[in-house]
């Protein structure tokens, strides 16, 4: 309680300008942070506050403030820059300790700011901290594999026209015992990674357009594991993906524990 | 973390480092995760055209996109956030509207033909 905000009043403001802070994370008290480099090229600062450590980059309020950050928002490139930079920083501490990574475009007035809410959201920010610690987010993801064509055409009587019919009436049964299948094996498959994790989320599948997979997703699992045990998860995903071939598994990370690090109830699997 | 590793295909396991992080699990990650505390600048993201920004991650314009009626991001997951199937029903794939259409012209072919049988 005592250091509160003592290191925000140090380095507050630029030259006066309008400066406001973005903030990547929230750290523990480390002895030193490597160089980072955040938000459009600059520093990395720390604000120590309450036995925690927020992780800003200073920006102009002429670009950050409100309307221009909505505007900046509905620009990709600018988003993808920015999400980048973010991203970028909060992988950085996470590869030398453990972060609560904060949600995008997170922006204070001035340091000091951020310094009042490390004191007045500590217990939680603690408790996400302790969540997180020596443990990382892998990422599962699992695709539909599309059923073979289906087998020999059933003969019967009938004309071409029929015959097609019963072909595709084949066809469409194929692809919706498929996505069925699929979507079994998606459930049992994060059923048992969830096991082996400390904690799981089981988001919304990408739309195909955003993943970039030729066929749709049926799994975005994320899991929180030991850092210990990160080689004895992937080797479980690589068992998975032998056992369960009605889904591609693929297995992205070791991300900073983004989805860990709300306090949510454990999501249950769809199934 | 020793050993970072992309898996895909059945067990083929890829080395990660060459891969960097996709974009689309970047934004999702740092768009819809990570802890929310209330800033000094209150720009909500649901408050942003998500649905502008999303078309121009896939799609070239928002014009392209109505012209040829596209309208998938009603019932995304993503955008429209909580309800979400496990399965989305996709996009109106053109090969599927034609397949839905071959049958019937089939048919209709296949009458005509008996038709002009019965006739001649």
């Amino acid at each position: 309680m005592s250091a509160t905000a003592d290191a925000a009043v140090a380095g507050a403001s630029l030259a006066g300008q309008e400066s406001g802070a973005w903030l990547h994370g929230v750290i523990g008290e480390r002895d030193r942070l490597p160089e980072i480099t955040g938000i459009e090229g600059q520093p990395v600062r720390e604000i120590r506050a309450g036995g925690l450590t927020a992780v800003v980059s200073p920006v102009s309020l002429t670009q950050y403030g409100e309307d221009a950050l909505r505007r900046n928002l509905e620009d990709l490139g600018w988003l993808e820059r920015t999400a980048r930079a973010h991203h970028l920083v909060v992988d950085a501490l996470s590869r030398t300790g453990p972060v609560v990574p904060a949600r995008l475009a997170t922006v204070y007035s001035d340091e000091g700011r951020v310094a009042a809410v490390l004191a007045e959201r500590s217990m939680e920010l603690r408790a996400a901290l302790d969540r997180v610690t020596d443990r990382a987010e892998w990422g599962v993801k699992g695709y539909l594999v599309p059923a073979g064509a289906p087998q020999a055409e059933p003969a019967g009587p009938g004309g071409a026209g029929t015959a097609y019919l019963r072909k595709r009436r084949a066809q469409l049964m194929a692809r919706d015992e498929g996505q069925q299948a699929a979507a079994r094996d998606a459930a049992v498959v994060h059923a048992a990674l969830s096991e082996r994790a400390v904690a799981s989320r089981r988001h919304a599948p990408q739309d195909r357009r955003l993943s970039g997979a030729d066929t749709a997703m049926v799994l975005n699992g994320a899991y929180l594991v030991d850092s210990a045990r990160a080689d004895e998860f992937a080797d479980l995903v690589e068992v998975l993906a032998g056992r369960y071939p009605a889904v591609r598994l693929q297995i992205t990370g070791p991300w900073p524990p983004y989805s860990f690090a709300a306090d949510e109830p454990r999501s249950e699997p769809d199934q | 973390m020793t050993r970072p590793t992309v898996v895909q295909n059945s067990g083929q396991v890829l080395p990660a480092g060459h891969e960097p992080a996709n974009l689309g699990d970047i934004l999702e990650r740092v768009l819809d995760r990570g802890i929310v505390i209330a800033g000094d600048i209150r720009v909500s993201l649901l408050d942003i055209e998500l649905l502008t920004l999303k078309l121009r991650l896939v799609i070239a314009s928002v014009d392209t996109a109505r012209q040829i009626g596209i309208d998938w991001w009603e019932h995304d997951p993503w955008l429209t956030s909580r309800a979400r199937p496990p399965i989305e029903p996709g996009p109106r794939d053109p090969e599927e509207v034609e397949a839905q259409r071959r049958p019937r012209v089939a048919a209709r072919a296949e009458r005509l033909g008996t038709l002009s049988e019965e006739e001649g």
